[in-house]
């Protein structure tokens, strides 16, 4: 044991940390899954959101507030069709509620076809197409196609979702992201230099966690300039989310930092000429780095309600921008609730992405973890 | 003293303290002594006498609450000349001057060699990152801002530290360069830090209970290798430990600590056969010596190491001493005295001596 043996140079590559907590991740299906949902959301919302959605989210059809269409392989008369089809609504009126609504047409077949032609838009913002996932038939100008239903001024929910899925899962990414670098840096500060710095950085974090999460938001938002552009709102909004959110990942890397810079090895870095920011940021803090990926995905979520729950008060986006929070602002009347159900399709959306990041999270945690059992 | 052209360090007087609550603690009370070119200096002393706190002062890094209450701490650079020697404890602990002695031209080694690398960095990269903070080649005049700073390019670096994982022993630099800390053994880890203390070429190496927790045939291993790798860089060592037999074998001069005083201070001969301070003199005697046929009992001190607070008046070891002397050695502090040449030591029983050969 006490003797090195040379090893032969053809040796079997060691297995680096990252392949083990890979290998871990996968063992562990409800992660897999989780990063699986993650991943299709950023993939269908964020990226390709204008290739997945039938309809721009500004497209207004002729039917409002439609129930969604149910998609048929076999018609009125029992014949087979190949290729999926829905059908058309017929307006009816209803003289006791004085309302209208829609029946069912079964004589207006919309055949569903595949990759067709539609808006042009920029994939990715500069590739230039237009073709969609799935569509009506272009030929046929009363075809539609809603399988959500559509709204009050008959926009597709299925697209306004997707499109409104970009804003919420960026800004529960992007607010992320500042919150892991505010609360790394100030939590890596307070934790080293300790004394005044940490008083300072620690008494801001229990001054922000004692304010009431909504009015602070409400007050914040509330200062945003109603005449700003979306995009600045936008920011603004991931903005305030970080800003109010840094306190919790701060102290846990403080509390991290602490037991770690009495480690040999940060005295052996400071014995070999490292100044103190070498020593907190390449020493100290990338070891913090799997306990802060696991708290930053597992915060996430609370992003997302958070600007849901904004757009939701009429604090945060407002139309015509669309996020899960905004599509469900139709939902405050009962009325809504009574009549227009589908408004509430969202919601599973939203409950998907939350679940999926948090298994990807805890899967993270426990992958990341080399005492855990495995 | 020796204050020719070869000496490196001088130690004069210095203390260091640590205001605690329960009082003040003197880790460290007027130690004094001097490292030259290419030798090596060994202290020892139990656990507790302030050795380690003695080198981190060196390198101007007490941990707080301690600080340098008094002393000096002279490091005389390579580029030796007059006005040049600088004093590292009045220097900025957190400046640019001390950071450019700390690796580069003072390098110290752990006792635990199992935690003194980051974990998350390659072999090659700890090398690599002192190298680049250091500047190898013609390290300028120290206090003197260096012109230009010109650092080793990656590649250059790279090839720099597979040498020197190969001058330390260890085997496949090529593929060990890239390797974690976790990855490697207890022993290849302090040839590591080793690696990266010699890397910038320091003029002085300080280890500080470098093999303590090592095991035996790779302390021998790692002794041997710092002692031929001083032999072809001239680096002097000054080499902290409570291991007797370790500083025998690699020390030329020996300081004896004992709670923050320097007890005895002679070359290595004289005070391993010779031995005049009581506590020295206690100290040997303790050592078990492998084959000894008598039946005799292992001597040991007697007593407990004093509290760090509350120290005893007059001699700090006269609750302990065999050669207590009543009315003396609990009343008057010692001070040094220099018994042979070059032999110093910190007793009442030599100054009493000195005082009636004077007399």
């Amino acid at each position: 044991m006490q003797a090195t043996p040379a090893h032969p140079p053809h040796r079997r590559k060691d297995q680096s940390y990252w392949s083990l907590v890979w290998w871990r991740f996968r063992r562990n299906r409800l992660a897999v899954l989780g990063a699986c949902v993650v991943a299709c959301f950023y993939f269908v919302c964020v990226l390709f959101a204008e290739f997945f959605a039938p309809y721009t989210k500004e497209h207004e059809s002729e039917v409002l507030e439609a129930q969604p269409q149910a998609i048929h392989f076999v018609d009125a008369d029992g014949r087979f069709h190949l290729r999926p089809f829905v059908y058309g609504h017929e307006k009816q009126f209803d003289t006791r509620l004085r309302k209208r609504y829609y029946t069912v047409d079964t004589s207006k077949r919309f055949p569903i076809h595949f990759f067709v032609k539609g808006k042009p838009h920029k994939l990715l913002g500069f590739i230039p197409a237009d073709r969609h996932l799935f569509g009506p038939d272009r030929r046929n100008p009363e075809a539609y196609v809603t399988l959500f239903g559509t709204d009050r001024l008959g926009r597709d929910i299925l697209s306004r979702i997707v499109y409104g899925g970009r804003l919420s899962l960026l800004i529960g990414l992007i607010g992320q992201l500042l919150t892991l670098f505010l609360g790394t840096f100030l939590g890596t500060l307070s934790g080293y230099f300790g004394r005044t710095v940490d008083i300072v950085v620690q008494r801001s974090t229990e001054f922000l966690s004692a304010f009431p999460d909504i009015p602070l938001f409400m007050a914040l938002a509330a200062a945003i300039p109603p005449e700003w552009s979306s995009v600045k709102v936008y920011f603004m909004l991931t903005l305030i989310l970080a800003l109010v959110r840094w306190g919790g990942l701060a102290r846990q890397v403080r509390g991290l930092v602490l037991s770690l810079r009495e480690s040999e090895y940060v005295l052996a870095a400071r014995s070999f000429g490292a100044s103190h920011t070498r020593i907190m940021f390449r020493h100290l803090m990338p070891a913090t780095m799997s306990h802060v990926i696991v708290i930053a995905t597992l915060a996430v979520p609370g992003m997302i309600l958070a600007e849901t729950a904004l757009s939701w008060l009429g604090l945060g986006l407002r139309p015509p921008d669309v996020s899960w929070g905004v599509l469900l602002q139709e939902m405050r009347s009962i009325r809504a609730i009574r009549f227009a159900p589908w408004h509430l399709i969202p919601v599973p959306f939203v409950i998907a992405a939350i679940l999926g990041f948090n298994m990807l999270g805890d899967g993270l945690r426990d992958a990341l973890d080399p005492y855990g059992r495995r | 003293m020796n204050t020719g052209n070869d000496t490196l360090l001088q130690v004069n007087n210095l203390r260091v303290e640590f205001g605690l609550r329960e009082g003040v603690v003197k880790a460290v009370d007027g130690v004094s002594f001097t490292v030259s070119r290419g030798r090596t200096l060994g202290i020892i002393g139990e656990s507790g006498c302030g050795k380690s706190v003695a080198a981190k002062a060196i390198m101007n890094m007490v941990p707080r609450p301690g600080r340098i209450a008094g002393g000096e701490v002279l490091y005389h650079p390579r580029t030796s000349g007059p006005g040049t020697v600088v004093d590292l404890t009045k220097l900025d602990p957190d400046g640019d001057e001390i950071r450019r002695i700390r690796g580069g031209e003072i390098a110290m080694i752990f006792q635990e060699p199992m935690s003194s690398l980051t974990p998350v960095y390659t072999a090659g990269y700890h090398i690599m990152e002192t190298l680049r903070i250091h500047r190898p080649f013609s390290i300028g005049t120290v206090g003197e801002r260096i012109a230009g700073k010109r650092t080793v390019g990656k590649a250059q670096a790279r090839e720099i530290a597979i040498e020197m994982l190969k001058r330390v022993g260890i085997p496949n630099p090529q593929s060990n360069v890239d390797r974690y800390p976790h990855q490697l053994s207890g022993g290849q880890r302090q040839r590591v830090m080793i690696a990266i203390a010699l890397s910038c070429e320091p003029a002085l190496l300080i280890a500080d209970e470098p093999t303590t927790a090592l095991d035996v045939s790779v302390e021998a291993q790692i002794l041997e290798l710092m002692r031929s790798l001083q032999e072809t860089t001239d680096t002097a060592i000054m080499f902290i430990t409570h291991n007797l037999g370790v500083v025998a074998q690699m020390a030329d001069e020996i300081v004896v600590m004992y709670m923050g005083k320097e007890v005895e201070r002679a070359e290595t001969s004289a005070i391993m056969g010779a031995p005049r301070h009581p506590y020295t003199q206690a100290l040997l005697n303790s050592v078990p010596i492998l084959g000894r046929k008598s039946r005799k009992r292992l001597a040991y001190i007697k007593g407990m190491v004093p509290c760090a607070t509350e120290l005893p008046p007059g001699c700090v070891f006269h609750p302990r001493c065999a050669r207590f002397m009543a009315g003396e050695c609990d009343r008057l502090e010692p001070g040094v005295t220099e018994v042979d040449k070059g032999h110093w030591v910190r007793c009442l029983l030599y100054q009493r001596n000195e005082k009636k050969s004077n007399a």
